[in-house]
């Protein structure tokens, strides 16, 4: 922290700020207007991930917007000498992939990207925000952000979750149960003995969605978990400095007695394998439940128009609903883990005639990695198709997209209307290993009962 | 006329609650370096159809031309970080918004740009916009000072957060030049962390 603001606002060093194409190149072009310059380069790495398509990314990019939006972070990026994670360099991906697996992201950084995910990073101790275009400019500018003080919610999960039962239903039942404004004003600090029992890539698929909840950021205090994650990554030092890093790492960790503006308990074992039904995140339901009411659901208008969009009937079970679409991908989902419960449970079984399935690796060290143990044939085998890294059909800004009103059953984050890319196209989230099973019924369906992963 | 303190101008109501950023403008609308053209994609899909047919949507009904005031539900402004949301918004003509609540990324990014966000009460925020919607050409008389709305003889109190409304009243909700006066104390605290 700098210091204080007039306005009562404090001023807080950023150490590690991590930019893109979509919501960056406009802030230099701010930083232009007013003369100024990028004050910490070297604090600063940029990677394309929105616009890139997963098919061909030669150059010029097919797309002549997505073209210049490109070239323009490249010319930011040599200009004021910031580091540039560009397409075939091995290191590019989606932004909130590179930074941890890099080992950019480090436990008790302050990190800021212009995109709301970034309180992915939150899941190795950070304080991570997502911020605006002007907030951008302020931090390349000056490295800092002028920020309310936060307020924090404790959400403590505890016991074992079900065969079959994924971080991602945990942040999707969380979500359910808070509300998609539940944590307005709040930051999510997730723990618990679930929690501590996940991996890194599974913590960071719940602190990816802290912000459909509403959150500001999402938390998990730093443990050996983290630091195990940690060791040997490139941009983390190694040998007695690295043992340095880990020991000022871990006095970062919020004490046990903290106070907490709220705290809120869950039984991780009452969790089963969740989906949405509507047009937010918090529309969502366990697989074997029904559509909700009138009577079930607490906003009548919200309730309607939810079912509208989707065509979708109230009272009706969400199990059966016919996909044409399965997405395996994102920053919620793309991670190497991710991809590789789907080839266990996948192998033997393919994709629905009828259904389009993409697996879209988060970065190309997932996608070298996933190739280096022939996850991407186990895939293709089973009828999907194995693309290039980057966000894709998360927000379709790339030629990966919905038509029409067709249903994607999705591994990423948000099912807002259109946000696939169809004014009409509907989005029901859920884990990688749900969108697998959905693919091979080509409709929605329990992967426990389609797998066999029952006890 | 807009000072500090006081924005004038008449309103457009938009009902739904969560109506999130895909919404106030959809991705491919992002593919832009500037923010500059993005007025006229202002909630697109909600305003056209497929072809380029207007819906009838709230603001594209003629009694709504030029308004600057938009009133929404609850939680608006949810789901991205894009600040092409806010910049839509203020570069349709919108220049305050008012709304039961708002998300915090979007609020902030109108604040930055300028842009008040006001909450009020679900109760007199509905009140309002029924009144709105009765007498349209009416303009609205916001007070950031005394946090009141008159309208038609009537008046509406709202809140503000306390920093974003002493940010407009002092003119410093664009915090750059601010952050910038502290180059020294920043250069230390950089120091001290890459040591
Ligand atoms: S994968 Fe989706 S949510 Fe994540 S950064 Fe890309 S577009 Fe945003």
């Amino acid at each position: 922290m700098v210091g204080q603001l007039e306005n009562g606002q404090y001023q807080v060093f950023m150490a590690l700020h991590l930019i893109h194409e979509v919501t960056s190149p406009q802030a230099f072009g701010m930083l232009k207007d007013k003369g100024l310059n990028v004050a910490y380069p070297a604090r600063t790495f940029a990677t394309v991930d929105h616009i890139i398509p997963t098919d061909s990314q030669a150059r010029p990019l097919a797309d002549d917007m997505a073209e210049r939006m490109l070239q323009v972070l490249e010319q930011s990026t040599a200009e004021h000498g910031i580091e540039f994670f560009a397409p075939e360099t091995g290191s590019q991906g989606i932004v909130h992939v590179v930074g941890p697996e890099l080992g950019l992201t480090q436990p008790g950084m302050t990190i800021c990207c212009g995109d709301s995910h970034t309180a992915t990073h939150g899941a190795f101790g950070c304080i991570a925000l997502g911020i605006g275009t002007s907030q951008v400019r302020d931090v390349l500018a000056s490295q800092t952000l002028a920020m309310d003080p936060l307020k924090v919610r404790k959400i403590n999960i505890h016991g074992a979750l079900k065969k079959g039962v994924t971080a991602k239903d945990v942040i999707l039942h969380v979500i359910r149960v808070l509300g998609v404004n539940g944590g307005v004003g709040f930051a999510y600090e997730y723990s618990g003995d679930t929690i501590s029992r996940m991996t890194m890539e599974e913590r960071m698929t719940v602190c990816n969605m802290s912000i459909e909840g509403g959150a500001r950021c999402g938390y998990i205090n730093p443990d050996e978990t983290t630091y195990d994650y940690l060791k040997g990554r490139e941009r983390v030092p190694s040998g007695e400095a690295f043992e340095m890093a880990r020991a000022r790492w871990a006095s970062f960790a919020s004490d046990d007695d903290a106070t907490y503006d709220d705290v809120v308990d869950f039984d991780a074992s009452q969790i089963e394998p969740t989906v949405t039904w509507g047009v937010t995140p918090a529309q969502a339901i366990g697989v074997g439940e029904r559509i909700p009411t009138a009577e079930t659901h607490t906003d009548e208008e919200l309730l309607a128009s939810a079912l509208n969009y989707m065509k979708l009937e109230a009272n009706a079970p969400i199990k059966g609903t016919a996909i044409q679409v399965a997405f395996i991908g994102s920053c919620t989902n793309g991670r190497l883990s991710d991809f590789e419960a789907v080839a266990e449970v996948l192998r033997g079984h393919h994709v629905a005639q009828g259904v389009r399935a993409i697996a879209v690796p988060g970065s190309e060290k997932v996608d070298a990695a996933a190739r280096a143990k022939g996850l991407h044939e186990i895939f293709e085998s089973a009828g999907f198709e194995w693309r290039k890294p980057g966000c894709s059909m998360c927000l379709a800004m790339n030629p990966d997209k919905l038509v029409g009103d067709e249903v994607c059953a999705s591994s990423s984050n948000r099912n807002f209307m259109g946000r696939q890319g169809s004014s009409t196209g509907r989005t029901i989230l859920m884990s990688p290993i749900m969108v697998a099973a959905a693919a091979v019924e080509g409709a929605v369906a329990d992967a426990r009962e389609v797998f066999g992963l029952e006890g | 006329m807009d000072t500090k303190t006081k924005r004038s101008g008449r309103a457009v109501y938009v009902p739904g609650n969560d109506i999130d950023t895909d919404r106030i403008i959809p991705a491919r609308f992002l593919k832009c370096v500037t923010f500059d053209e993005l007025g006229p994609s202002l909630f697109y899909d909600e305003r056209f159809d497929a072809k380029g047919v207007s819906k009838g949507h709230p603001l594209d009904q003629a009694i709504h031309a030029g308004a600057s005031i938009l009133i929404s539900d609850a939680n608006f402004g949810c789901g991205s970080s894009r600040e092409h949301a806010p910049q839509a918004i203020q570069k349709f003509g919108i220049d305050v918004v008012i709304a039961e609540s708002f998300a915090e990324i979007f609020h902030g990014n109108c604040t930055t740009l300028g842009i008040p966000c006001l909450q009020m009460a679900k109760a007199p925020r509905a009140e309002l916009a029924a009144l709105v919607q009765k007498a349209p050409e009416e303009p609205l008389l916001i007070d950031l000072e005394s946090m009141q709305i008159m309208f038609l003889n009537q008046s509406f109190a709202f809140s503000m957060k306390p920093s974003t409304r002493e940010a407009f009243l002092a003119g410093t909700f664009d915090p750059l030049d601010e952050l910038l006066a502290q180059r020294d104390a920043v250069a230390a605290v950089d120091a001290r962390l890459s040591a």
